[in-house]
Order: structure tokens, then C-alpha cells, then sequence
């Protein structure tokens, strides 16, 4: 079990628009395994008034998409380089990145556990 | 070319002779064959009337569901989607039964100035035979079934008002009871024999009302009103936002509801000719105005036209011409439907924020004040030369509205919307304390918090698979 501790998942939340520039660009580096999820938030970003029969609503949590990957520790700055450069608009909304230390992996079909069964 | 002339002259003079010879030679028509050929002339526009009221029931039904359902489906939250739509639905089934029972006895039969009587109780006498008072050319039958469907969608209008916070078996005993108590004798006194607002035959205040201005929107609208005021607003009204959860059920239901209003004004001709022709023309050029209309006001106020703002402007000018069509020329429908937009826009937008009721669904905005602009319009823009409602003994003309220089049918006009506001505030108000102080109007709080759908019927519009046994 020595090489626990050594995976790091990479939560990056995204324009919904970018996904497909995202995926790619992780697929060509050799990443294949990814979970995505329709999300809903905001930051710095202002949200938008909706009109509803002359009711205002201001939304300010605004559709994003939420990219969930765990890999080896070593292809990490590699990985944040590709979604960084593939989801930058430049203009406030662009998202976050965010890595954590995972501490273990589990493959339901067989029991594999750790890196080999990223 | 002068040959040519000559010899056409020869072929007409030959043709004219030979026809007149033919015309000498066939036997005398026996009194016989006439009356069989006007026996089947009739046969055939009975038939051809027939298929066209039948249509229309159909339109008409369609207008309730999926119309209503969807229009107001996709207006609330997620949570009450098929409690919404449910109580259209329920309409579709509880009026049905008991139209058949009572309800079309005591709106058509014979009866007083206020209501019918009681000749057709249990469908008895409603066959294949017409009623020439009605429609002289479709059976009975088909005037009652069509009548049917405009029973099934005016209660099922006023749950628009009331949304998202009321018991299913205090909705389903109040529109029951509203159904037999204001529509029943309100539907008499327009269109009924001997009703006192009954143009067509002779009442003494003769209202001009081709489908249901007064019957159908003035009514369900003004007790929809009543309603938001009776029941209260839903929690968190106005601070919590609820915005509509799909505008696209929305704009399908209100598609439909237009292709469904030409079977509910066109079909209120009667009949397949050119009064149906009339009536389907200014309700198509009434409702585009006000698409414009409304949309247009939207744009200046919000700097956006919104496609709720252009179904719902649709739908307001389709009930504001709805007394009008079969009575206006399509220019005055473009009127109408104009003015409607932009006033009924007014209401939902300003008038509800001012006063702050709870009207969730704007059934009075939409139906109640577009019903009452279109019942005055009506009498300003009714013209004799679509449509001579009005006889001298001569069986000449008369003026039909104000632009006919009729002024008087503005206080006719008056008379019947002042009729159907008071009855649908009285009967409304009734209806609403009696059911009420028996079994309830509102459900609990944790099951408006939780929502209809699950707590009225146990089940979700839009489910995740989640659900284990």
C-alpha cells in the first residue's frame, strides 16, 4: 500500500461552453477518465435580471459545468496547464481549479485499489 | 379572325336551340322530387354544419387539455406541475358528468330571465331533432356537447388564480359548485331561451357576447380575483422569487389554446358558412395584435420582448375578441387585440404589483380584465354589416355598435358585464365561505412548502430515479 496518498483529484468548474475544448484537450494528453456534472454557482461574477409578466428575478446562480478527474500526483501541472489554457476566456466567470489529496481508489469490478485503478 | 367569329356565332345559336328543344321535351318535375331534393339539400347542410360544430367541440376540448394544462403547467414551480394540471383535467371529467345530470338544463332549457328550467334534466329530449332557437341545423346532441366544452374550461381558467396552495377536494367541490351556481345561470341569461341578456332572442338587455366574453372570461376571471383575495397569498409571496419552472410547456399549451379558440369562436357561428369565416378571421388578426401589443410594451418597459410576454399577450387578445369575433370586420380585430395587449399587459405587470394580491397565474389579469375590455370593445366595434344581430319589424337592419351609431349598445354592453361581475363576486364569495368552513381551502403549510404533486396525489411531474418500494 505504499503508493497510497499519491493521487490527487482535480475538481475544475468551468464555463459550460468550454467542455468540449476541456475534454479534448485531456483527451489528447491521455486522459480518459472523467466525471462531469451539471452545476449551478457563482463568484465574482454578477448574475442576469430575468423578466417574468413584468416580475423581475435577478439569477445569480449561473449554469456551469463541473469537471471531476483524479490522476497521478505527476500529471497534475500537466492536466491544470490543459484545462487552464482550454477554459480561459480571460473575462471574470472563467472558474476554478481545485486539487486535493485523495486517499484511496477503489474499482468496484474487481477490488483493484490505488493508482492502478485510476 | 372575321370567320372565326362568324362560325362561334353558328355554334352558340345551335347549342341554345338544341338546349331549348331538350328543355321541352323532359317531363313535368313531380311536387315529389322537389320536396325529396330540398329534403336532401337540407340533409347536406345539417351534415356539413354538423361536421364542422363537431370539430369545434373537439377544438374546444383541446383548449382545457393539454391547452390550459400545459399554459399553466409550466407557470408554476416544479414542485406543483401536475397538481396544476390535474385540476384542468379533473374539469374535463366533473363538469362532464354533471352537465349531463343538470347543468345543461338549467343554462339551455326553457326557464326565467336568471336560469333555465328543468325539461333537459338527464339529457331528456337532447337528441338528433335541433333546436331551431339554438341552431336550426345540428342535432340538439351537438349543441350540447359543444356547450359542454365551454362549462369544462371556464372553471378550469380560475385555477389560475389560486395555484400552487389549495386543496384538490376543495378545488374540485368549488368549481362544481361555481360551475352550477355562476356559470349555469350566467350561460342562460346570454344565450339561453328567454335570458335576459339574450341578443339573439329578444332579451331585454340585449348583450352582444358571440362566444363567451362575459360568459367565459368576465366570470371565471372575476372569481378568479375573488379567489387570490379569499385564499391569501402563497408563503413567500411576493419576496421568494417563483418563476415559471418550464416556459416551454408554456409556449406549447399556449399554441395549442390559439388553434383551439377557432373552433370556440369560429364554432360559435353555429354553423360551417360565412359568419364562421368571420368570427375565425378577427379572432386570428385579434390575437397576433396583441401579441404585438403586449410584446411591444414588454420591449419598452424591459428592454427585451419575452416569449411569455408574447404567448400570454396572444392569449389576451384571443379572450378580449371573443365577444367580438362574428360581430367586427378583421381591421377592428386588429383593434382590439392592439388595445388588449398593451392593457391586459398593464394589469399582469402594474396593477397586480399595486395592489399585491396573489393572483399566480393572472386569470384575472388575463381573463377578468381582457373579458371586460373586449365586452365594451364589442359594443363600440360591432357592425351591422358583418353581422345584422339587430331587426326592425321589416326585418331591416339595425345599427349593431357605436361605429353604427348605436350609442345605446354601450349601455346594453354595460348591463352585462356589470351582471357577470356581481354574480361571479356574490356566487364566488358564497361558494368559497361554504367550502371553506366545511372542509378547508388551503392545504397546510409543510404541504405548500413541500408541494402539491406529492402531498395532494403522491407523485412528481419530473421523478429521479429514486423511488424504492
Amino acid at each position: 500500500m505504499g503508493d497510497r496518498n499519491t493521487m490527487t483529484k482535480v475538481e475544475a468548474v468551468i464555463q459550460p461552453s468550454k467542455l468540449d475544448a476541456v475534454k479534448s484537450g485531456l483527451l489528447e494528453i491521455g486522459i480518459d477518465g472523467m466525471t462531469v456534472l451539471e452545476a449551478r454557482g457563482h463568484g465574482r461574477q454578477k448574475g442576469h435580471t430575468e423578466f417574468y409578466r413584468g416580475r423581475e428575478y435577478t439569477v445569480d446562480l449561473l449554469p456551469k459545468i463541473k469537471i471531476e478527474l483524479v490522476i497521478v500526483d505527476e500529471r497534475v501541472e500537466e492536466v491544470v496547464k490543459v484545462i487552464s489554457d482550454a477554459a480561459r476566456t480571460g473575462k471574470i466567470g472563467d472558474g476554478k481549479i481545485f486539487l486535493s489529496k485523495v486517499e484511496d481508489v477503489i474499482r468496484i469490478r474487481n477490488d483493484e485499489r490505488g493508482p492502478n485503478a485510476l | 379572325m372575321h370567320k372565326f367569329l362568324v362560325v362561334l356565332l353558328v355554334a352558340v345559336y345551335l347549342a341554345l336551340l338544341s338546349a331549348s328543344a331538350l328543355a321541352q321535351s323532359s317531363a313535368p318535375v313531380s311536387t315529389d322530387k322537389v320536396a325529396q331534393l330540398e329534403a336532401s339539400i337540407a340533409e347536406a347542410k345539417s351534415n356539413a354544419d354538423n361536421a364542422w360544430m363537431l370539430v369545434s367541440s373537439a377544438l374546444v376540448l383541446m383548449m382545457t387539455g393539454p391547452g390550459l394544462a400545459l399554459f399553466y403547467g409550466g407557470l408554476v414551480r416544479k414542485k406543483n406541475v401536475l397538481s396544476t394540471m390535474m385540476q384542468s383535467f379533473a374539469m374535463m371529467a366533473l363538469i362532464t358528468l354533471l352537465w349531463g345530470i343538470v347543468i345543461f338544463s338549467l343554462a339551455f332549457a326553457k326557464g326565467n330571465s336568471f336560469i333555465g328550467g328543468f325539461q333537459h334534466l338527464f339529457l331528456h329530449g337532447v337528441g338528433a331533432a335541433p333546436d331551431p332557437d339554438y341552431a336550426g341545423t345540428i342535432p340538439l346532441q351537438t349543441f350540447m356537447v359543444y356547450q359542454l366544452m365551454f362549462a369544462i374550461i371556464t372553471p378550469a381558467l380560475i385555477t389560475g388564480a389560486f395555484a400552487e396552495r389549495m386543496k384538490f377536494s376543495a378545488m374540485a367541490v368549488f368549481l362544481v359548485l361555481w360551475t352550477l351556481i355562476v356559470y349555469a345561470p350566467m350561460a342562460h341569461m346570454v344565450w339561453g331561451k328567454g335570458g335576459m341578456l339574450n341578443a339573439a332572442l329578444g332579451g331585454r338587455f340585449p348583450t352582444l357576447d358571440f362566444a363567451g366574453g362575459t360568459v367565459v372570461h368576465i366570470t371565471s376571471g372575476v372569481s378568479a380575483l375573488v379567489c387570490a383575495l379569499y385564499l391569501g397569498k402563497r408563503i413567500g409571496y411576493p419576496t421568494e422569487v417563483m418563476p415559471p419552472h418550464s416556459v416551454v410547456l408554456s409556449f406549447i399549451g399556449a399554441c395549442l389554446l390559439w388553434v383551439g379558440w377557432f373552433g370556440f369562436n369560429a364554432g360559435s357561428a353555429l354553423s360551417a358558412g360565412s359568419l364562421a369565416t368571420s368570427a375565425f378571421v378577427a379572432t386570428h388578426f385579434g390575437a397576433a395584435a396583441a401579441t404585438i401589443g403586449w410584446g411591444a410594451a414588454e420591449w419598452i418597459r424591459n428592454g427585451k420582448p419575452s416569449a411569455l410576454g408574447a404567448i400570454s399577450g396572444a392569449v389576451a387578445g384571443l379572450v378580449a375578441i371573443t365577444p367580438a369575433a362574428g360581430f367586427v370586420s378583421p381591421m377592428s380585430a386588429i383593434l382590439i387585440g392592439l388595445i388588449a395587449g398593451v392593457f391586459c399587459y398593464f394589469m399582469v405587470a402594474k396593477v397586480k404589483a399595486l395592489f399585491g394580491y396573489d393572483d399566480s397565474l393572472d386569470a384575472f389579469g388575463v381573463h377578468g380584465a381582457g373579458g371586460t375590455l373586449g365586452a365594451i370593445l364589442t359594443g363600440i366595434f360591432a357592425s351591422k354589416l358583418v353581422n345584422p344581430i339587430f331587426k326592425d319589424a321589416q326585418g331591416n337592419a339595425l345599427g349593431s355598435g357605436v361605429i353604427d351609431g348605436n350609442w345605446h349598445q354601450l349601455g346594453n354592453q354595460l348591463v352585462g358585464v356589470l351582471m357577470a361581475w356581481g354574480l361571479a363576486i356574490v356566487g364566488t364569495v358564497v361558494i368559497l365561505f361554504l367550502v371553506d368552513k366545511t372542509i378547508g381551502l388551503r392545504v397546510s403549510e409543510d404541504h405548500e412548502v413541500t408541494g402539491l404533486d406529492v402531498t395532494q396525489h403522491g407523485e412528481e411531474g419530473y421523478s429521479w430515479e429514486t423511488a424504492t418500494r
